[in-house]
């Protein structure tokens, strides 16, 4: 049988968890780690990042309207996907994950993105023109009341929700992590240790996309980089790498002196059809390289286009180490037999529901509600609306 | 009362959640099946349905009221515990109207094949083969009765093919 090396298991020849399941963490991971960047400038007043507070809200926003979007098209039938809200079962993680996406979704992101943007959702409903007034009007709930009273206590309430925000976004992607460490079948994945690796690598990705988009966003405004942001971010992104880096190894560490039954053939996987993707990719470029290139910020005085050279490869090897390490787990757990004797091989198709093109799709769909969202709520001081707003 | 007035937005946005919830609940009220829950997480009246359904097996007991030859030598033979219809099919409809409905004679050379080409997964004393080397294409009932199919435990090859209701009734096809 092509593909398939050693005795395997009829059930685990073909893989049932195609690329846009390694594309779901992958997005659900941007969500959680743009909101932790959010919640830096909010809740532990780091005033250096505010630049980007903004823009990371609305691009969790827009990863997290795509989040369901995979999962959707892997099981097909999109019309029974609200019976997971309207019958759920309590036994099952995916089904309570519905109601966290949706407590997530609502409570939290759509409800601190409405009290940091009120007072120019309501500026905008008076001085806009069209379908948009329409559109403000209808953000404002009715309510134009933009005293400072009133704003004084959006912001202490957005406060409370960015606090209840950052355990949400820890439940958001620890459920991730959760769904493949409790998989006990599985001994590339049953480890209590997956969903707090998968809670950092989330942070950096995160944390690595917002950079990247704040230094693209800016950069075609035609305006300056704020390099005090940008390096104060890169900081975080480093500490928090250094800290998902050591999870990561410690995990590979345990494996390795455990050496349970698995470990041989685990071990097999990983020095053979893994080895691209998690030994070149993940662990050398997508992790080794990204943390040298960011200590060396840290530690040599660099000139500002040095730094954001260095910022910018780093930030994309991260992105791209992060989606190998989804890759690997997701696909590399799904190679080898449970009888450990065996591998099999991912066909990766092109133009299918699950194909390349779909993931490919998925990848860009977020960039462009992106896109929507920051045509609709500029993330960046309006001058002219705040000479409307001081006219008034 | 100003503190309130100051506020009236939020007020506004959770009479949104509220809303939006009531709405949930009522398009759930709707879509929800009245029986599901009766016996578990499932729809009751599902079960009802599914027990309307015309049965398509008919039950060995039932083969052998008229083939009890047939039941004799299987019942002696290696295959005693393979049901019926596991190798014939679902021949509820036969049994219900036998001169009407005459169900397909298995191919052996194709049948046989299913449980006995040989694996690494099956137990080593499970009886395996490699179908191409061991007969090339010759159907198997050839050498084997298929309700007794280790040779020389019963009167001899195909031998148990035929029985009192095939004579009786012509046989099967």
């Amino acid at each position: 049988m092509s593909g398939v090396e050693g005795y395997i298991y009829p059930n685990e020849v073909t893989l049932y968890w195609s690329v846009l399941i390694v594309l779901y963490p992958f997005i659900t991971g941007l969500v959680a780690g743009a909101f932790i960047l959010a919640s830096l400038e909010r809740v532990f007043s780091v005033e250096a990042v505010k630049p980007t507070y903004r823009l990371a809200l609305l691009t969790a926003l827009a990863f997290l309207l795509v989040a369901p979007l995979p999962l959707v098209l892997h099981l097909g039938h999109p019309f029974r996907s609200p019976e997971m809200y309207f019958t759920p079962h309590d036994t099952s993680a995916m089904a309570m994950f519905g109601y966290v996406y949706m407590w997530y979704l609502m409570a939290v992101l759509v409800f601190e993105i409405w009290l940091d943007y009120r007072r120019e959702i309501v500026l905008l409903s008076q001085t806009s023109k069209g379908l948009l007034r329409l559109i403000y009007k209808v953000m404002t709930l009715g309510s134009s009341n933009v005293s400072a009273r009133s704003l004084h206590i959006d912001d202490k309430v957005g406060w409370i929700v960015t606090l209840v925000g950052i355990p949400s976004a820890f439940l958001l992607h620890g459920y991730v992590g959760f769904i493949f460490g409790s998989l006990k079948a599985n001994p590339w994945w049953s480890s209590p240790l997956m969903p707090v690796i998968f809670i950092f690598s989330a942070m950096v990705s995160g944390i690595a996309a917002v950079m990247l988009l704040y230094m693209a966003t800016t950069k075609l405004r035609g305006l300056k980089i704020d390099m005090r942001c940008v390096d104060k971010v890169a900081m975080y992104m480093f500490y928090i790498f250094l800290i998902d880096f050591s999870l990561e190894m410690l995990d590979l560490v345990h494996r390795v002196y455990e050496a349970d039954e698995s470990f041989r053939s685990l071990n097999f996987l990983v020095h053979t059809k893994l080895y691209f993707s998690q030994i070149v990719v993940q662990i050398c470029l997508g992790t080794i390289v990204p943390l040298v290139l960011l200590f060396l910020t840290q530690v040599v005085k660099l000139g500002e286009m040095a730094r954001k050279r260095i910022y910018i490869l780093s930030g994309s090897l991260a992105l791209i180490g992060v989606l190998a390490m989804r890759w690997n787990v997701v696909i590399g757990g799904q190679l080898f037999s449970k009888s450990f004797l065996g591998y099999t091989t991912y066909k990766m198709a092109l133009v299918t529901r699950e194909g390349l093109l779909a993931a490919i799709g998925l990848t860009i769909l977020p960039l462009l509600f992106l896109w929507a969202l920051v045509k609709l709520l500029p993330p960046w001081p309006d001058k002219s609306l705040h000479e409307a707003a001081t006219g008034d | 009362m100003s503190g309130m007035k100051d506020a009236g937005h939020l007020f506004r946005f959770a009479g949104l959640f509220v809303l939006a919830f009531l709405v949930f609940l009522v398009v759930r009220t709707y879509v929800v099946p009245k029986s599901f829950g009766e016996y578990g997480h499932y729809r009751g009246a599902a079960i009802g349905e599914i027990a309307s359904r015309p049965i398509k097996f008919a039950g060995h007991q039932t083969c052998e009221t008229c083939h009890a030859d047939i039941a004799d030598t299987k019942t002696k033979g290696a295959h005693a515990h393979v049901n019926c219809e596991a190798c014939h099919g679902a021949l509820a409809a036969h049994a219900d109207d036998p001169m009407t409905v005459t169900p397909v004679k298995p191919d052996t050379a194709v049948l046989c094949a299913q449980c006995h080409t040989a694996s690494a997964a099956k137990p080593k004393d499970f009886p395996q083969v490699d179908p191409a080397d061991h007969s090339g294409g010759v159907p198997c009932e050839t050498c084997h009765n298929p309700h007794s199919p280790i040779i020389g435990s019963d009167s001899g090859a195909s031998a148990g093919s035929g029985s009192s209701a095939k004579t009786a009734k012509g046989g099967a096809k």
